[in-house]
């Protein structure tokens, strides 16, 4: 039996572009530092803050740069002054970037080592949680499959060994969990199940589907045999398409959760103009974590 | 605006944008359209939805363009030709090999490669390569009139125009090969700095590693040459005039950010551009709700409407509040809206439905 959620150490959230990842990564964070739980929110896009910045009580973000994540492994890694000039090497840098998987395990190594209770970079102070705001499903699930692919290649070595205790890592349930965020919506189901089974084949599990942006599913049967001859009327209108997507919605729902099951939690569509902290905490105390 | 009018003169058309905004069925309407109205158009698609490729007849890989029967078009008067095609990356790598290969043996030792097999497949990046690499042999293969790439999806442009140019910057390997060859003249030049480099190297890598990426770059030696110039009239190709770029987006805040700073990228790498597409926009209410009355229903299920109405109206808000920061950031260039249809919109009906939307 699989720990519960926020007993775990590190989340990955990945799932279809567009669904609201990086509002569900949030949302869990917020539940974890409301919690008293020293929580990172971590992304690998490189795009952001790069150093480790405070956002709330408990709360810190990061921007993972494969870059700097191989100049800090480098210099705890390989030492002093050989480090230092292996990190700044143009030539070194350039074939450490361009090699296939290599970004992408360094900054998993980053994210592995935000998620250690004694950590090695400098300075760095333990986290209770490190929630990984991850690429969409495939790159995502590629993502997730480097450090295995690592290390089957270089069987020997540093990069081997660390490529392997990551893999490891991510493999434990009682250490990582992988969250997957999906919206009713037929590409969306259907790249859903299509990583659940990309993920299945490396071995590793989603652990919970949030199926998120649920619309209100209001109106009853002979409401809208009321409505449906008044269908000229605007308001009319509106109420019967809103039925239609709520029809499709379920449909929807209905193929994640013979899959899923008690994996599934959805949470409703907030009709608001912007996401706000308010309407994330009002998501994340939907989680039923 | 109409879609046919933006696109007078262009022989290729990219749409970018992040994921999740209907960029794929965009890219499909657009070659629609455009096939409609009498040219040859082949679209590229990375990954449509599954109900999509079949219902065109899509649902084999065979990594080269086929026409789409004009009968599956659901009542499109087809005055051109409409071919389609999803990209296989593994497969475009492979003919790359093959084509710029010096003998068939070595293509397929290359192929053989572990660090090939890993490169054509399992990498983030092997998707942009290959989709602008077909792009480029559609186009010099003179076939169609106008070509219609569908890109994969990423949070920023430069994902897409980086990707290839870090793939290039691998294959050429130049820095490696520096290191792996200690007679080179690059590592004469490097030799300071190159000594600890390489043991260093030895050391973080595993030397498995090394030996594949070695034995890769012997067997590339000498086809570096036909990748740099590819990629040299690759870009050439997108920076043409006769290209145009089509930002595809939904008006949420996320997405809509996306897009202005993916209009931002084309500007500073001078990439024509030819306008947005923004799928999925909650007409304003005042259209809506033309006869302002609510029809007689009773209090319950007014208070129900009257509920939905007003749920509708903050979408409705929400997204002209983005499309006006998305025009301000236009500056003038076209945009193209498309209105939410309530039922998922995956197939040839939603197709053809869209294509209404972008030529009117």
């Amino acid at each position: 039996m699989p720990s519960p959620l926020l007993q775990r150490r590190l989340i990955f959230v990945t799932g279809k572009g567009g669904v609201g990842k990086s509002t569900v990564a949030m949302a869990l964070a917020g539940v974890a530092a409301r919690r008293g739980m020293r929580t990172i929110v971590a992304d690998v896009n490189g795009a952001g803050e790069e150093h480790e910045q405070q956002l709330a009580p408990n709360l810190f973000t990061l921007s993972i740069h494969p870059q700097r994540a191989m100049e800090e492994y480098l210099s705890v890694k390989v030492g002093g002054t050989a480090g230092q000039i292996l990190g700044q090497s143009r030539m070194f840098s350039a074939f450490a970037m361009a090699t296939p998987g290599m970004r992408e395990l360094l900054s998993l190594g980053k994210v592995w080592e935000l998620a250690q209770t004694q950590r090695r970079a400098w300075g760095g102070e333990p986290y209770d949680l490190t929630v990984v705001d991850a690429p969409a499903s495939g790159h995502g699930a590629a993502l997730l499959r480097t450090p295995r692919t690592f290390a089957e290649i270089a069987k020997i070595g540093p990069i081997a060994s660390q490529a392997s205790t990551i893999a490891q890592t991510l493999a434990d349930r009682d250490f990582t969990a992988i969250v997957a965020v999906a919206i009713p919506e037929d590409l969306a189901v259907a790249e859903t199940l299509e990583l659940d089974e990309a993920l299945q084949r490396e071995r590793l599990n989603i652990d919970l589907l949030v199926l998120n942006q649920r619309h209100p599913d209001r109106f009853e049967e002979r409401e809208l045999e009321v409505l449906r001859p008044l269908a000229a009327a605007p308001a009319a209108r509106l109420a019967l398409a809103a039925d239609l997507r709520a029809r499709s919605e379920a449909e929807q729902a209905a193929r994640l959760e013979a899959r899923f099951g008690g994996r599934l939690q959805s949470l409703p569509f907030l009709f608001s103009p912007e996401l706000g902290d308010d309407e994330l905490e009002q998501l994340g105390e939907a989680l039923a974590l | 605006m109409s879609v046919a009018e933006i696109l007078e003169g262009k022989r290729v058309v990219v749409c970018a944008g992040s994921g999740g905004v209907g960029k794929t069925t965009a890219a499909a309407a657009v070659a629609l359209g455009m096939a409609a109205r009498g040219a040859k158009v082949a679209v590229v698609t990375i990954d449509p939805a599954k109900r999509l490729a079949g219902a065109l007849g899509l649902d084999m890989l065979d990594n080269e363009p086929s026409r789409i029967d004009s009968r599956r078009l659901a009542g499109v008067a087809m005055k051109g030709e409409l071919w389609a095609m999803m990209l296989d990356p593994k497969r475009t790598f492979d003919d790359l090999i093959d084509s710029v290969a010096p003998t068939p043996e070595r293509a397929a030792e290359i192929k053989a490669n572990r660090i090939y097999r890993q490169l054509s497949t399992a990498v983030a990046g092997s998707q942009e390569f290959t989709a602008v690499s077909k792009l480029y042999e559609l186009s010099q293969s003179g076939r169609f009139d106008l070509i219609v790439l569908d890109t994969p999806p990423a949070r920023n442009a430069l994902d897409f125009f980086d990707a290839p140019a870090r793939l290039e910057a691998f294959l050429e390997g130049s820095a490696l090969k520096a290191l792996l060859r200690p007679t080179s003249v690059g590592m004469r030049l490097f030799a300071k700095g190159a000594v600890p480099v390489l043991g260093a190297l030895r050391r973080v890598t595993g030397v498995d590693v090394t030996t594949d990426l070695a034995t890769f770059f012997a067997l590339l030696g000498g086809m570096t040459e036909s990748f740099g110039m590819r990629a040299r009239h690759v870009d050439l190709l997108l920076h043409a005039q006769t290209t145009g770029f089509l930002l595809v987006t939904s008006p949420q805040a996320g997405p809509t950010e996306d897009a202005i700073s993916f209009r931002r990228t084309l500007a500073d790498g001078r990439l024509p551009f030819s306008g947005a597409i923004v799928n999925r926009v909650h007409p304003p209410l005042a259209s809506v709700l033309t006869d302002s009355e609510l029809p007689d229903v009773g209090p319950a299920l007014a208070q129900k409407l009257a509920t939905a109405v007003s749920e509708y109206g903050v979408l409705a808000a929400r997204d002209a509040a983005n499309i006006a920061r998305l025009t301000a950031a236009l500056d003038g260039a076209p945009l193209l809206l498309v209105p939410e249809f309530e039922d998922d919109v995956n197939d040839v009906h939603g197709l053809v439905r869209i294509h209404r939307e972008l030529f009117v």
